[in-house]
């Protein structure tokens, strides 16, 4: 019995480890919505060491810094905008989970939107096609035989 | 005819957008450029590791084609790459060192332990230049040349190829 106990303590206590080593870094904020401003803007942007994590979930020193960065630039009273300008200059646009809409990116936005439209076009003229073929791609014989096998049908 | 064409369009683009995928997927996310590249070298101010009451701005970093090394003695890479730093200032290269996220007394340890390729070390405790720089480890290479542009960045461990394949060979271009 004790040493059920005592396994399923230490299960316990190493689920709980890393929400030890994440909850460290206590913030305080003027009001709530900077503090709401404050966790979009750390989880949009990628930790550049460690991949694929968000600044905001990752123990890397650098997304500490960065932390520690956005908190000092919110209360400094940047702009979202400014904020988000100040890591690209610094770490690339890597450490944005969306890329911004600009010239470079129009294509990359662009894409999905304009194969949705291709398949569109595609697909409606596909249909097109096939309603002409149905009615009018017959020769003058296959309708005269068309229409005396309609009439064969009718006739009794 | 149009409508095979327009039918053949689709495997295509598909085609088209599984190649660019496989191609963009395996290369490798930690080899991108620095952001910095073709950008002046950040204005900073520090001491230096050697004496804190020197100080030291960006204008340190023009005149002559530098390699700018960050490093710490905390970091096991940076011992290793000493040799090959060591011999690039032997050919005459200007190596200027940024003490990165350490303390005097380490860093000046791990220079008398390791050697000192470096015409001077700026101290940079809380790494404040490195974060101006888009540094996320040590160690890390730039290339500054005599306008005091970034022109090249190596990232992680500089290896004896790296030395000859890389860093020589850029050093050239841009002297």
């Amino acid at each position: 019995m004790a040493l059920i106990r005592l396994i399923s303590l230490t299960v316990l206590i190493c689920l709980a480890l890393p929400a030890w080593s994440a909850g460290i870094e206590l913030r305080e904020f003027d009001d709530p919505v900077t503090e709401q401003r404050y966790r979009d803007l750390t989880a949009s942007m990628r930790c550049p060491l460690c991949e694929n994590q968000a600044i905001d979930d990752s123990d890397a020193p650098i997304s500490a810094d960065m932390r520690d960065r956005v908190y000092q630039l919110l209360n400094a009273g940047q702009s979202d905008t400014e904020i988000i300008h100040h890591m690209v200059q610094r770490f690339g646009d890597y450490v944005l989970y969306n890329p911004r809409l600009e010239r470079r990116t129009y294509l990359l936005w662009g894409l999905p939107v304009g194969l949705l439209m291709v398949t569109g076009l595609v697909v409606a003229l596909i249909v097109r096609a096939r309603r002409h073929a149905s009615t009018k791609a017959l020769t003058s014989d296959e309708q005269a035989r068309l229409k005396a096998l309609i009439e064969r049908k009718e006739a009794p | 005819m149009t409508r095979r064409l327009l039918l053949l369009l689709l495997p295509v683009m598909f085609l088209g957008l599984a190649l660019f995928f496989y191609v963009r997927l395996s290369e490798d996310p930690t080899g991108r450029d620095s952001a910095l590249m073709a950008r002046d070298f950040p204005a900073f101010e520090a001491t230096t590791l050697k004496d804190d009451q020197r100080r030291v701005d960006q204008s340190l970093l023009t005149g002559e084609v530098t390699l700018v090394n960050v490093w710490g003695e905390w970091c096991p890479a940076c011992r290793q790459e000493m040799p090959q730093l060591l011999s690039l200032a032997d050919r005459g290269i200007r190596l200027v060192g940024i003490n990165y996220r350490d303390t005097r007394e380490k860093g000046q340890a791990f220079l008398d332990e390791f050697g000192d390729p470096f015409a001077i070390n700026i101290f940079d405790p809380e790494g404040e230049l490195g974060f101006e720089l888009g540094v996320i480890g040590a160690p890390e290479t730039f290339l500054v040349d005599a306008e005091g542009v970034i022109r090249y960045h190596h990232k992680g461990y500089v290896s004896p190829e790296d030395v000859q394949g890389r860093l020589l060979p850029e050093v050239a271009k841009w002297r």
